[in-house]
Formats: structure tokens, sequence, C-alpha cells
């Protein structure tokens, strides 16, 4: 992995680490509480309480919590799947919390994959998760096409042994734009979507189309484009037999003549990366 | 000693109790654990001989000949002397002389199955036996129970359960006759009997049964006449096991229905189960499988009573009762339906040998199958279309792993293009590997299986194009059709020795064939486009292998001939029956690339 690099970042990026690290501050505290019983939904309105707590008041999507085999995405077909179900959690089984808060303007995304007690399986997939988050860094540093970079990460899953489960999501896709969003007094969501969000996922939809890019990175053609500035939450997930993993941080994308500079991750503090660097 | 001929080095000892003289015999270090095997009707303790062989390096054996048969005397009179609370006083004395201060693991098989159900059930042995595995033999007590369910409340389910068990139980009618079974026994069957086990249960022959078979057999009617009516009407309210129950169901048993052991989990908490497609004397047909499961359950209690947490990931796939512990040999399993097939299996609690001829690839398979459930897995570097090597895979793996139980004849490659482009390297390759592979493996490996003469499955990884004509496929096709012929061919020879053969025909499943498969008769670039444009094709298809591998499992559990997967399959499986013609209008097209 690279070196933390350090960077002077602008204001504007620090807002967004600051939202970032304050969810996966959440998904960590929460993951501490879970226990034997609680259901999805539960561990869904914990995290949005903790967030709340602290001044959250808009989001990108409201918080996930997938339990056991819907870690993996079992037998999806519908979106609505995705939402918080009763499933009650049990020793062993593999979690996973997604969240996308906006805080002061900042929009987070994030996921964070764990286990009620441990799970070997789910420690093999986070453990090979960082190869996929090297593999896409230095691809966009190399300015692959999108759809190209996918059909990578697709091809290095399939050589681990696993199924591309980001594939479930809308589009199937890996990533996606993430930008500042304006504070509003209500923050209505739709279909637990932020409708300030989606409304600037559309706007970003609608510009892209004319220059020929596109805010969701996905395995079609509309992705066959090189990689866009801006901030991309990128969501690598995997799945093996009825356990899945992800990670999920956003991935800043500059038009810089520097490699290094090109593309970088917001943050390397993070749950996931401490966990590669300990040797677990 | 000719009267054990067949338990070569045991020990003997005679144990009284009651006035019967019951004979003894010991095998292996006594400092281990004791087994103790107890035999049915109408055996002897060498009915036992070869699981008895394979335990004793492990476990102190005993078996003992029950009152009545092998050299133990007979209780007299004969009627009353044979109940199950006497049977029960027998196996204390035994128990109490060959391992005074520990428990023993009980198993039994037929009768000794059903007296074990006593002895595990009854308030008396508590404290002596420490775990209990049974074989087609239920309890006449839970057995009592099952009729009386089913009489108490008959919907047409329960009946037909009912009438099924009342015809099985012919015998049972028979034996309950006054002298003609004994005049039968120590006449004509008797001298029959052997020919007969050989012909219907494939007994093999040889030094069993024992010659005393015919008063072994006379006697033991009386186990019936003491036991079956007294228990079936009034059957005890409290047969509850108070130890571990293991149960092996032989699923082709022609005297007991699977069904009996339904509501089994009830009387017996915990139960571990495990199927075996063999018929009802397993101790002589299968008895490398039973060792295997009684050491592993033996074992398992042992380390759980020392206290010892289990180490092993519990297998917790759908077939895990039948392929618990079993070896199967995958070939092409560094990727798509061979990878997803050895996990299934690992998933089911088989070891695995994952045989690939990409080092890393196979090695990965193996890593992964022992986290899901093998309890041991192995990767092998191989190209199945290499003779040598793969006559040297087969010495191997019999040799450091075993005999292979399930051998998936998986690898294979893709060949697409005309026939005039087709070159005849492009064919030799595609037969060696798609042909001669499966060739290899199942003259090697199933060769192995046959010998040995325990049963076994063989699948081989056909393809709907095995079926379906195409002017696009026509090396390809070939070489399925091949391997489909072969698995039939093959089946028909197996079928008598009990080893199943079955073809897949997946159809278009998205795995790297696409992205690996040779395009005939057009260059470089234009190979690479199109596996490219094909692997997108396949993704948009997106049938996964984990679906094939699925098909494959219940393939061997049900012993099916030929399987079409997916449902383009499945539709070309049957047009090439109804419709052909339809069929060949299809070969005719190009294909989308």
């Amino acid at each position: 992995m690279t070196p933390a690099v350090v960077r002077e970042l602008s204001a504007e990026l620090r807002g967004f680490r600051e939202v970032q690290s304050l969810a996966y501050e959440c998904a960590e505290a929460v993951a501490a509480q879970l226990k034997p019983g609680v259901t999805e939904r539960e561990a869904a309105r914990m995290q949005r309480e903790w967030l709340r707590e602290r001044g959250v008041r808009d989001w990108f999507h409201l918080p996930f919590a997938w339990f056991g085999d819907r870690t993996a995405f079992a037998g999806f077909r519908i979106p609505l799947q995705f939402f918080p179900t009763n499933r009650k959690l049990e020793a062993g089984m593999p979690f996973i919390l997604d969240m996308a808060p906006v805080y002061k303007g900042c929009t987070a995304d994030i996921g964070y994959s764990g286990s009620l007690g441990p799970n070997p399986v789910q420690d093999k997939l986070l453990a090979d998760l960082e190869a996929h988050r090297e593999l896409i860094v230095r691809e966009v540093r190399e300015r692959r096409s999108l759809r190209e970079i996918y059909e990578d990460v697709d091809r290095l899953m399939v050589r681990q042994g696993y199924a591309n489960r980001h594939r479930a999501y809308p589009f199937g896709v890996i990533a996606h734009k993430v930008d500042r969003v304006k504070e509003r007094r209500i923050s209505p969501t739709l279909f637990g979507f932020g409708t300030q969000s989606l409304k600037g996922l559309a706007s970003d939809a609608v510009h892209g189309h004319r220059d020929g890019w596109s805010p969701l990175w996905s395995p079609y053609k509309f992705s066959d484009h090189p990689p866009q500035p801006g901030l991309w939450a990128v969501e690598p997930h995997l799945g093996f037999r009825g356990t899945g993993a992800k990670f999920e941080e956003i991935l800043v994308v500059t038009d810089s003549k520097d490699p290094e500079q090109s593309a970088f991750w917001l943050d390397d503090d993070l749950p996931h990366v401490r966990r590669w660097a300990e040797g677990i | 000693m000719a009267e054990l001929k067949g338990l070569a080095g045991a020990r003997e000892r005679w144990v009284s109790t009651g006035g019967i003289e019951l004979c003894v015999a010991e095998l292996g270090d006594p400092t281990r654990p004791t087994v103790v095997l107890v035999h049915g009707y109408p055996d002897s303790k060498e009915v036992w001989s070869q699981v008895a062989e394979r335990l004793a390096d492990r476990f102190h054996v005993v078996l003992y000949d029950v009152r009545g048969h092998g050299r133990s005397t007979a209780p007299t009179p004969l009627r009353g002397g044979f109940t199950l609370e006497k049977l029960t006083d027998d196996f204390l004395a035994v128990a109490d002389a060959v391992s005074p201060d520990e428990p023993v693991h009980l198993v039994g098989h037929d009768w000794g199955s059903v007296q074990s159900w006593e002895f595990a059930t009854v308030r008396r042995t508590e404290g002596r036996i420490a775990s209990f595995t049974s074989m087609s033999g239920p309890s006449l007590d839970h057995f009592g129970h099952w009729i009386k369910k089913r009489m108490a409340r008959p919907t047409p389910r329960r009946v037909g359960q009912l009438l099924g068990q009342g015809a099985k139980s012919w015998y049972v009618y028979m034996l309950h006759t006054p002298v003609l079974p004994e005049l039968a026994w120590r006449g004509p069957l008797g001298k029959r009997w052997p020919k007969i086990l050989e012909r219907m249960e494939k007994v093999p022959a040889g030094d069993y049964p024992t010659p005393s078979l015919p008063s072994d057999a006379a006697h033991g009617a009386w186990l019936y006449r003491d036991n079956v009516r007294a228990r079936l009407s009034r059957p005890r309210a409290d047969a509850y096991a108070h130890v571990p129950v293991q149960l092996v169901l032989p699923l082709g048993d022609i005297f007991l229905s699977e069904r009996l052991y339904d509501e089994l989990e009830l009387w017996a908490p915990g139960l571990v189960r495990r199927t075996l497609p063999a018929k009802h004397w397993v101790p002589r047909t299968r008895p490398d499988q039973l060792s295997a499961w009684i050491s592993e359950f033996v074992l398992a209690n042992e380390e759980r009573e020392a206290g010892v947490p289990a180490q092993r990931t519990k297998a917790t796939g759908k077939h895990a009762e039948r392929f618990g512990g079993q070896l199967v040999l995958v070939t092409g399993a560094g990727s798509g339906i061979g990878r997803a097939t050895a996990f299934a299996f690992a998933e089911a609690g088989a070891r695995v040998v994952a045989v690939d001829r990409d080092t890393e690839s196979a090695a990965r398979t193996a890593e992964m199958a022992q986290l899901i459930g093998a309890p041991q897995a192995w990767a092998e570097t191989v190209d199945v279309a290499d003779e040598q090597a793969m006559e040297k895979l087969a010495e191997k793996v019999a040799a450091e792993y075993g005999i292979v139980d399930v051998l998936v004849n998986n690898a294979g490659i893709g060949l697409s293009g005309s026939f005039f482009d087709t070159t005849p390297e492009d064919w030799k390759k595609v037969l060696d590997v798609n042909l001669w592979g499966v060739i290899h493996g199942c003259r090697l490996f199933g060769k192995q299986m046959a010998e040995r003469g325990q049963g076994g499955h063989i699948v081989n990884t056909a393809s709907a194009a095995a079926f379906q004509p195409s002017k696009a496929l026509p090396a390809y096709s070939t070489s399925k059709a091949a391997v489909l012929m072969l698995s039939e061919c093959l089946r028909a020879e197996l079928a008598g020795q009990g080893i199943g053969v079955s073809a897949i025909c997946p159809g278009l499943v998205n795995t790297n064939i696409t992205a690996t498969a040779r395009f005939a008769g057009v260059d470089a670039e234009e190979e690479k486009r199109r596996q490219k444009k094909s692997s997108r094709l396949y993704g948009l298809r997106n049938y996964p292998p984990e679906k094939v591998a699925d098909a494959i499992l219940t393939a061997v559990v049900r012993n099916q001939a030929v399987v079409p997967v997916t449902p383009e399959a499945r539709g070309a499986h049957l047009m090439s029956r109804f419709t052909p013609k339809a069929l060949r209008a299809v070969a005719r097209l190009e294909p989308p690339l």
C-alpha cells in the first residue's frame, strides 16, 4: 500500500475527511454495541441516532445494515431488499454497516464490515480487499477507462475465488460521485436517498452525458471513459458463499499531472487500512 | 484359532452373565478409548471384522457374540431368554469386563443397533456409554411411537409410510411363526444364505457368513419373538438417549424405511446424521466409510469430554450428511465450475483434492475450501491431458489421501471456429483436454474405486453442446458429445459395482472459459476481441457456476445420468429428443460475436 502521504488538503477536502472519519467512528461505535438478537432495523436506527446526535441532518442515503448471508446479497432481486429487515444477529454472523451522512455540506459514504465473534471467512475476504484498494488507485492514476478498471477488479475477484457483489447495487456500480450538498432547513429522502444528493447526482448525470462521462462507475458503456476529477465513493464488495465484505471510502481524483496527486484516497486512517497495517 | 478367522490378532476372553458364557474378542491398545461393536441378525461378531481391523490402530475395539449367536452359549429355555433387559445385562457385563473405569463407545448394526438403543436409553447404563453410532436398527420404542402416531391421525402420507414400512417388515411376520423359521435356517435357507447375500445385498464373497449361521439364525428368531410385539404395542414413553447419537442411514436398505428416523431428533437431541448409498449390510460393503465416521464421532466426543474446544469449521452445506469426510477430487478446480464444485463439496464437509494446471489457483481453491468446512484440502498441479502426470497423480492420491469417493472430471477448454479453420493441432488440443482428460480420470481413479469395491461416483462435465450442434463449435461439441456417451457407457459398466456416473451439461455459464477460449481462423487481435465479446455476453447471461455446482452435488446424491443445468440447456435437451430438426436449424445460426 502507498505510504501515508502527508498532504496539504484544501479546506474543502478536510471537510469531507472529517465527515468520513465521523461516519467510520459511528460504524465502530455501533459495531461495538451489536449483540445477538439485534435486528438490522435496530442497527440502522442506532447509526442514524448516533449521527443525528452529532449534528448530521441530511443524508446521501440513510444507514443500511446487512446481517448474515444478506452481507453477500444472497437472493437479492429488487432494490427494496437493500433496506434493513428484522433479521436478528447471531454469534459468528458477518455484518455490514453502510451509511452516507451529510455534515456541514460535505458527504461521506462508508461501508464497514465485521462479524459478531470470529468469522475466518470474512477475515479472509477483508484481507483480500487490500489488493483491490491498491489496484483501483493504481489504475485510476494510469487514467484507464473506468469500465476497464471495473473489469480488472472483476478479474481479480474471480481469481481470488469471489463473486462480484457490487454488481447487485443500482446500475451495478462499484463507485459513484459524491459532492457538496446545499444545507436546507428540511432534508427529505426518497427511497432512502437524500433528495439534495439525488439532485446533485442527476445534474452530474445530465452534464456528464453531454460531455461523455457519468457519475456512476459501472460495467456498462456509459462508463467507458477516463476517471473524471472529483470525489468518488468507491465500494468494492466481495461475496463468498453467503458471506460478504466491503469497504467504502472516498477516492479523490484531480487533474494534476503528478500521478501521486492525480488520484489518492482521501484518508488512510480508516479501520480496514489499520487492520491491514497490523497484519491481521 | 479357526473361529476367529477374519479377526486376525484378536485376544479372546469369556464373560459370564446370568448363566450365559459370552465370547468376547478384543483388538488394539486397551489404553485407548474402547469401542464396542454389536452385531445384528442373522450375524455373529465376525460381521464387523473389516470395520474392527480399520479401527484397531486407533481404538481398543471390542466385539462380542450376542447370546445364542456365534460361540456364545444360548439361554435355556430360548423363550424369554432374549428380552432387551437380558441383553442389557450382557452388555453391561462385557463393558465392565473390558473397560471397568471408562465409558465405552457403542456401535450397533441391525439388531445390534436395536438393542443398543435400549442400552442408550435406559437409566442403569448411564455413565457407562460415551457415544452411540446406530445403523439399520431403530429403537423398538421409537418404532412403536412412530406407528401409534401414524395410526392415531392417518393422513394419506402417514398411511403411505405405514404401508411402506409394513411391506418392508415381511420377514418379521415370518419369524413369528413357530418352528418353520428354525427349520428353514437349519435346512435350505441356511445353506443358500451366503449366495443370497452376495446376489441381493452385494456382500462380497469370502469368509463371511461364518459356519455358525444356521444356529445363529435359529436362536436369533427369539430376539423378535421376545421383544417386537411387546415393545411395539407398549413402547416406553421415556426412551430418550442419554448419550450423543450418530445415525448412519443406508438409503438402499430393503428392510427399513428412511422415514422411520424422521422424528429421531425428538429422542436424541444433537443427533448427527449420515447417509450412505448402500444396502443393509454396510459393515461388510462399506467398511472404509463406516470406520471413518465412527472414528470421527468417537474422537469428537472424546475431545468434548476432555474439554477441548471444537477446532474444525462445522460443515453447514445442504448435503453434509452425505458427503461428510468423503474424499472428492475435482479437476479444473482453479476456476469456474470446478472451483465452485470444490467449494460446494467443501461446504458439505468433504475432503477435497483440487487439481488444476495452474498451481496458484489450485492452491487458492484448496485454501478457501478449508475455510468453509473441508476438514482437509490439497492442491495438485496437473495437466489432465498428460497421461503420465495423471498416472502419477492417481498413485499419489491413493497413497497419501486415500481412495477417491467422488471424482469430478471437469477440466475443459473452449474452441470456436469453422470446421475448415480448425487445424489438426487445434483438434488435438481440445480432444486431449476435454476427452482424454476425462478418459484418464475415469480410467485411473475409476479403477481404484472399482477395485476397492465400496461404491463411489464419477461426474463428468459435458456440455449442452453435446446435444446442441452448432456450426461455430465443431471441435468443442464433438469432444463434449464424446464425454456424454463415455459417461453413459461407463454408467452401464459400473452400475453393478455401486458406482454411479453422471454427465453434467451446464449450458451458458459465466466462467472464464470464454476468456481463454481459442477462436480458430482469426488473428490474435480478432481472437482477443471475440474473447472479450463472448465474455461480456456470458456475463450478461450471468448464470453463476455455483448453481452448476449445486446441480453436480444433487446429481451425485440422486445418481442422475444426464443433467442439463441452465434453462437453455434443458430446452436444447428436450428439443434434441422431440424436435431435432428445430435444433439443427439453430445450429446454422451465426453466433453474435
